[in-house]
């Protein structure tokens, strides 16, 4: 176990900035996961921790021990790869005692010791004389992760470990990940693309775009009060709705209108003076009028159905008001058609405001300004 | 109407057409086929018995039985003329060879892969490049290195020219690239040096490609005729390819025993034909791999 901390990392490869001064800290036992569209530097991050590539410029420290230029079988770490990286020629469990020498001088019998122990945590015992070439893909990973937990490592990383899986396998690993965690206690940096992932095992989940962190809380609080634009579109899906809108302020409360919608915002927030901000409101934050009668929401706004879908526990709609589509998140088993008029209300609680420039959230009408929330951003 | 026909003529004869079509074709490409194996196979049969025949049935052209001493060719090329020697060093060269190719290769295509150094891709190049410039064009200066280092008419001088081999080193670097580079880092992150990557790792999961290469050595190598022919001056150290031509030379009074030089040719090809046939697998893939 250990603690993680990196101050304004930055890695280039030639022209190209991948990461561009990341500073973070992972705790003691910590399972952080790092989520952000491809190419947004997360595979980086980790590769950079892990000593395969080396930092361009600042620090990175395990323990307060700064470890920027220590080789990386002496950080401590264990990898596991989305590919798994399994040596096809080699059983099960050759695989995972291949390299172990170099950890430390074991015994045969203490790590026949370690190895069956490990094997049974995984539940892989019956498969440790087989080749790779003979395991499913979950089989795989597994030994991928028996071979890393081996190591007894100081720090676990997992570079998008799940995405070879079905969708069913991927669900019973990310169960058997937490409770792995839970049991270990190692602290762990989880890399994938799958918000459902991200939010699922992370303690916390830092969101990337761009080589840089854009906020990182737990998974909560990065769904409700999202630091900017971009986390708010990234994280939920559906896709939060966004749309301009203008923003004015009379006697210290925020009235936000745009076209035919138009709310008044509860609270009465001292940090923002009107003008034009982007307006975000969740799928599922906007309701049917009928659906939402008796409560205090919006004035209902007409929108022309272009398309509806099942989801099974829900309706998604797609419905436009002829300039923007809005996706609205409705009960179950209802039918619409196209060009069905719908009137829709949203929630005044639920709504945030963006800067229409830089995309900084500067508002959630149900916790306040971000600011009282101690949101990090770097 | 003239052609009235009960339903059953018309049966058979859309059946004929329907049949007799594909199976001309089939005719006429087994034709093809036969006769590409004729062409191919003919001088090998025609050694094989010229082989077994004897030096006065050999020269009745027309003879193309089996001859009387089916044993005593062999016999007589393997050990009077000294055949047996001459394929031992053939033999020896290649292994020697062999092995050098396979270990210099497979090191210089680890370092190509596995190492950044500056300039990697140049000095691939100029690997490759060599491929065009075969022994024929550097057989002079080559003559006159191995005169400088002392080593002609040594065995030295006879193999090193060929440990090098740009074929393999790129055959094994595009195998190797092949290889997940997630596979190396985890290597990498365990702390496995480069020389234990490549005995533990590298080698094991490149048998076949190894496999494949050594038999396109083997082939070569061994069919090398013309820098022995240079290089080696005593008779008792010579390779069988050469060794073929003083069989054809020994010949009294302008007759050459012809029957005699079709055993040593047979004999010479049985080695090549034995890797070939183990090897064949893992060569089509080799092949089929790059």
């Amino acid at each position: 176990m250990s603690r993680v901390e990196l101050n304004t990392l930055r890695k280039e490869f030639g022209e190209t900035t991948a990461l561009d001064g990341i500073t973070l800290s992972v705790a003691d036992g910590e399972f952080l996961v790092l989520v952000g569209p491809s190419g947004c530097g997360k595979s980086t991050l980790l590769r950079t921790i892990s000593g395969l590539e080396t930092q361009t410029a600042g620090d990175i420290s395990v323990d307060g021990e700064i470890v920027n230029t220590t080789p990386p079988k002496e950080r401590g770490v264990a990898m596991v790869f989305q590919n798994y990286a399994l040596y096809p020629h080699m059983s099960a469990r050759r695989n995972m005692t291949f390299g172990l020498g170099s950890h430390g001088s074991f015994t045969d019998d203490e790590i026949a010791q370690m190895v069956s122990e490990v094997a049974a945590t995984l539940g892989i015992g019956e498969l440790l004389d087989r080749r790779p070439g003979e395991l499913s893909g979950g089989e795989k990973q597994r030994v991928a992760m028996g071979r890393a937990l081996l190591r007894e490592p100081e720090l676990f990383l997992l570079d998008e470990p799940l995405s070879n899986l079905d969708a069913k396998l991927r669900d019973e690993m990310r169960t058997e990940l937490t409770h792995l965690h839970d049991e270990i206690d190692a602290t762990t940096i989880y890399v994938t693309h799958d918000q459902t992932e991200a939010l699922t095992l992370g303690d916390r989940v830092a969101v990337m775009n761009n080589g840089q962190i854009e906020q990182v809380d737990p998974p909560q609080q990065l769904y409700d009060v999202p630091a900017s634009q971009f986390v708010a579109e990234f994280i939920g899906s559906p896709q939060m709705n966004l749309f301009e809108g203008n923003v004015t302020a009379t006697n210290g409360r925020l009235h936000v209108e745009r076209g035919r919608f138009s709310t008044t915002v509860p609270g009465s927030p001292q940090t923002v003076d009107g003008g034009r901000f982007t307006v975000g409101v969740r799928p599922e934050d906007l309701y049917l009028a009928d659906e939402a009668a008796g409560q205090q929401y919006s004035d209902p706004c007409e929108l022309r159905v272009e398309l509806s879908e099942t989801l099974g526990d829900s309706v998604v709609l797609y419905a436009t008001d002829g300039e923007t589509t809005f996706r609205v998140r409705t009960g179950a088993r209802q039918q619409f058609g196209t060009g069905d008029v719908v009137s829709v209300v949203a929630d005044p609680e639920r709504l945030h405001l963006f800067d229409t420039d830089t995309g900084v959230a500067v508002y959630h009408s149900g916790t306040g300004p971000p600011a009282a929330r101690a949101v990090t951003r770097q | 109407m003239a052609t009235t026909t009960d339903p059953l003529t018309q049966r058979l004869r859309a059946r004929l057409t329907k049949l007799s079509a594909p199976g001309r074709y089939r005719l006429l490409v087994h034709g093809v086929l036969w006769a590409a194996l004729l062409v191919v196979l003919a001088p090998l049969v025609l050694a094989a018995i010229y082989s077994t025949q004897s030096a006065s049935e050999i020269y009745q052209i027309t003879n193309l039985l089996p001859g009387t001493q089916p044993l005593d060719n062999y016999t007589t090329v393997l050990f009077e003329y000294n055949f047996a020697q001459y394929m031992l060093n053939s033999l020896v060269m290649t292994t020697v060879v062999i092995v050098g190719k396979l270990t210099v290769s497979l090191l210089a295509a680890t370092a190509l892969v596995y190492y950044r150094f500056p300039y990697r891709n140049l000095v691939f190049y100029l690997i490759l490049f060599t491929l065009l410039m075969p022994l024929p064009v550097r057989i002079v200066p080559l003559y006159q290195l191995m005169a400088d280092l002392g080593w002609i008419n040594t065995f030295a001088g006879l193999t090193s020219p060929f440990i090098a081999s740009a074929t393999a080193v790129f055959l094994f670097r595009q195998r190797f690239r092949s290889i997940p580079p997630a596979v190396i880092e985890t290597a990498r992150l365990d702390g496995i040096g480069p020389l234990r990557f490549l005995v533990y790792v590298l080698i094991p999961m490149s048998r076949g490609v190894i496999a494949g290469v050594s038999a396109v050595l083997f082939i070569g190598t061994w069919n090398a005729y013309l820098w022995p022919l240079v290089v080696i001056f005593e008779r008792e150290n010579q390779v069988a390819q050469v060794g073929l031509r003083f069989i054809q030379g020994v010949g009294s009074e302008g007759l050459i025993e012809w029957n005699l030089v079709m055993t040593a040719g047979v004999l010479v090809m049985i080695p090549p034909l034995v890797v070939l046939l183990v090897a064949r697998k893992h060569l089509l893939s080799t092949l089929a791999s790059t």
